[in-house]
């Protein structure tokens, strides 16, 4: 194996630990948020979409770089918004009136 | 490795940071942002690093993929959401596998045998998130049926395309063969279909959890393919937070994560059950008026029904109103009520209720002994007292919101039909239970009216 490919094994098992770490203690009421941002995230492919489609040659090649950063772009795109558009409703209760 | 290595490492740290500040309500919106923001540094980064020779394509995309992830996030219906959710995992896990198919033409297979592996799991991973997302999606959205879709042999041809699937990327990995990797997308493909089939509704907040894992997953694997660390951190950390909901959404209902995939829970009792002839005591919108504006304590408990009445904003009005009497209104929120992790959660805030006024399984408990009235509206497998009481049903053992201890339980039901679990509901026959057979958004309209009298 290549060094540079033992450093990514230990890249991913570190980051998974931080994963469970970090959202381990999240409340019920984001789990929604959580789950599109983190979705959202994961759109994060979309390095390797972009370098595809902007070395592509070939129909080929050019057809599946496109088709990458196009599903990347909705996931990345579609995910932030979605996440903040449902974010933006949550408040929490206004200082009570007077009972 | 260059400096531009620690840019797509400041990518990451935002990452993490945002998914932190995603985890308190407070600091959720600057938490997505901050992603986004990290997001866009690493495209940025990404389209200056490389010698990019075909802006057309780049551009296409971007403006493509950008036009649609818009108009689908704006137009969304909250209610739509869980398949909205199930879409945009399914785009990730084929944006994985287009990377992965586009090395794969690029080089002629011709990969070290380790990162020849990572182009096998980058696309069995990301194919099956793909067809599994949307099979969820036409389940959530109506397009087939919800129920578990099962026949004989069906887990032995899942144990075969499996096996398929390794056989072929053990075929492409040794022998540099283009068409084996094609065929591990084929094979993926197929096993994703029939996996999420067999699964029914009211499982879908499992298998979107899981799916969101796998989402993130098979971008990490794309990350070894293209040997970038952004990929591999972003990915491990989706894979992990998916992870962690599909784990308490299992615990949820009290079954393993094999249970939920390869049981076919739902499939038995599909036919009418028998519910005897006991009696109910079926209640008129006056009835329900009277018992919610003499209470001290009113906790609603919401399911998928409401979603499916999009009764939310009823539900908040009959409550605004009841709250203008001085009675005290909470939600007790059972974390698999809905179709996804939170789904409650996501409608209550559309319908404007504090996010500190929804109660979590442990919050609400306690409380039902003090609670007056228990409005249950559309919720029935997480109210039913057998999961405590029966060791016999199939549902024992899953935790369940205690409604039964409320000194009065409304019931708002359509029918008397049994939930997702196929199951008769005993709470249905206590005797301090009214049942209120309306659509949601009915009941809730015509007890707000009928309480205007009282």
């Amino acid at each position: 194996m290549s060094p540079a490919f033992v450093t990514g094994i230990v890249v991913f098992v570190l980051a998974g630990f931080v994963g469970f770490e970090v959202i381990s203690k999240v409340p019920p009421t984001l789990h929604t948020p959580l789950m599109s941002g983190a979705n959202a995230i994961s759109g994060i492919t979309i390095v390797g979409a972009l370098t595809a489609a902007g070395l592509s040659e070939g129909t080929t090649a050019t057809v599946l770089a496109f088709l990458a950063v196009t599903t990347a772009t909705i996931n990345v795109v579609g995910g932030f918004l979605v996440t903040d558009r449902m974010l933006e409703m949550f408040k929490k209760k206004p200082e009570r009136r007077n009972v | 490795m260059s400096e531009i290595e620690l840019l797509y490492l400041l990518a990451a740290v935002l990452f993490v940071v945002g998914l932190k500040q995603l985890s308190t309500p407070r600091t959720a919106r600057r938490g997505n942002a901050m992603a986004a923001a990290g997001m866009l540094l690493a495209m940025v980064v990404t389209l200056v690093d490389q010698d990019i020779i075909s802006w057309a394509t780049v551009i296409a995309g971007l403006v493509a993929g950008g036009a649609i992830g818009a108009v689908l996030a704006m137009r969304v219906q909250m209610t739509a959401m869980p398949q909205l959710v199930a879409a945009f995992n399914g785009f990730g896990g084929a944006a994985s596998t287009l990377v992965g198919l586009y090395e794969v033409m690029n080089t002629d297979a011709e990969f070290a045998t380790e990162t020849g592996v990572t182009v096998v799991l980058a696309l069995a991973i990301g194919t099956v998130t793909f067809s599994g997302s949307f099979v969820a999606y036409a389940k959530l959205q109506g397009l087939i049926s919800g129920r578990p879709f099962s026949f004989p042999g069906a887990k032995a041809l899942n144990a075969v395309l499996a096996a398929g699937v390794l056989g072929l990327g053990i075929w492409g990995v040794a022998a540099d063969a283009v068409p084996a990797y094609w065929l591990v997308v084929a094979v993926a493909f197929a096993l994703g279909l029939l996996a999420v089939t067999a699964i029914g509704g009211a499982d879908m907040p499992v298998v979107i959890s899981l799916l969101n894992s796998l989402s993130g997953v098979a971008a990490a694997m794309a990350g070894f393919v293209i040997q970038n660390s952004a990929l591999i951190i972003g990915g491990a950390l989706v894979g992990a937070a998916g992870f962690i909901l599909t784990m308490l959404m299992s615990e949820a209902m009290n079954r393993s994560l094999a249970n939920v995939l390869f049981s076919g829970f739902g499939t038995e009792g599909a036919g009418p059950v028998s519910t005897g002839d006991k009696p109910v005591k079926s209640a008129t919108p006056d009835d329900v008026a009277i018992a919610l504006a003499y209470a001290e304590h009113v906790m609603v408990v919401p399911g998928y029904g409401m979603a499916v009445a999009q009764a939310q904003h009823a539900v908040r009005d009959l409550c605004t109103a009841l709250e203008s009497r001085g009675v005290e209104v909470s939600y007790a929120i059972h974390p698999v009520a809905g179709r996804m992790p939170g789904h409650m959660n996501v409608l209550l805030a559309e319908a404007d209720v504090p996010y500190d006024q929804l109660l979590d399984l442990d919050q609400s408990n306690p409380r039902m002994p003090q609670t007056d009235v228990a409005l249950v509206i559309g919720a029935n497998d997480v109210v039913n007292p057998s999961a405590r009481d029966d060791a016999s049903s199939p549902i024992y053992g899953m935790p369940i919101l205690e409604v039964d201890k409320a000194r009065t339980v409304v019931v708002v039901k359509r029918s008397l039909s049994p939930g997702f679990a196929g199951i008769d509901n005993p709470l249905f026959y206590l005797e301090n239970t009214m049942m209120f057979f309306a659509d949601g958004k009915v009941a809730m309209e015509q007890a707000l009216s009928a309480l205007a009298n009282v």
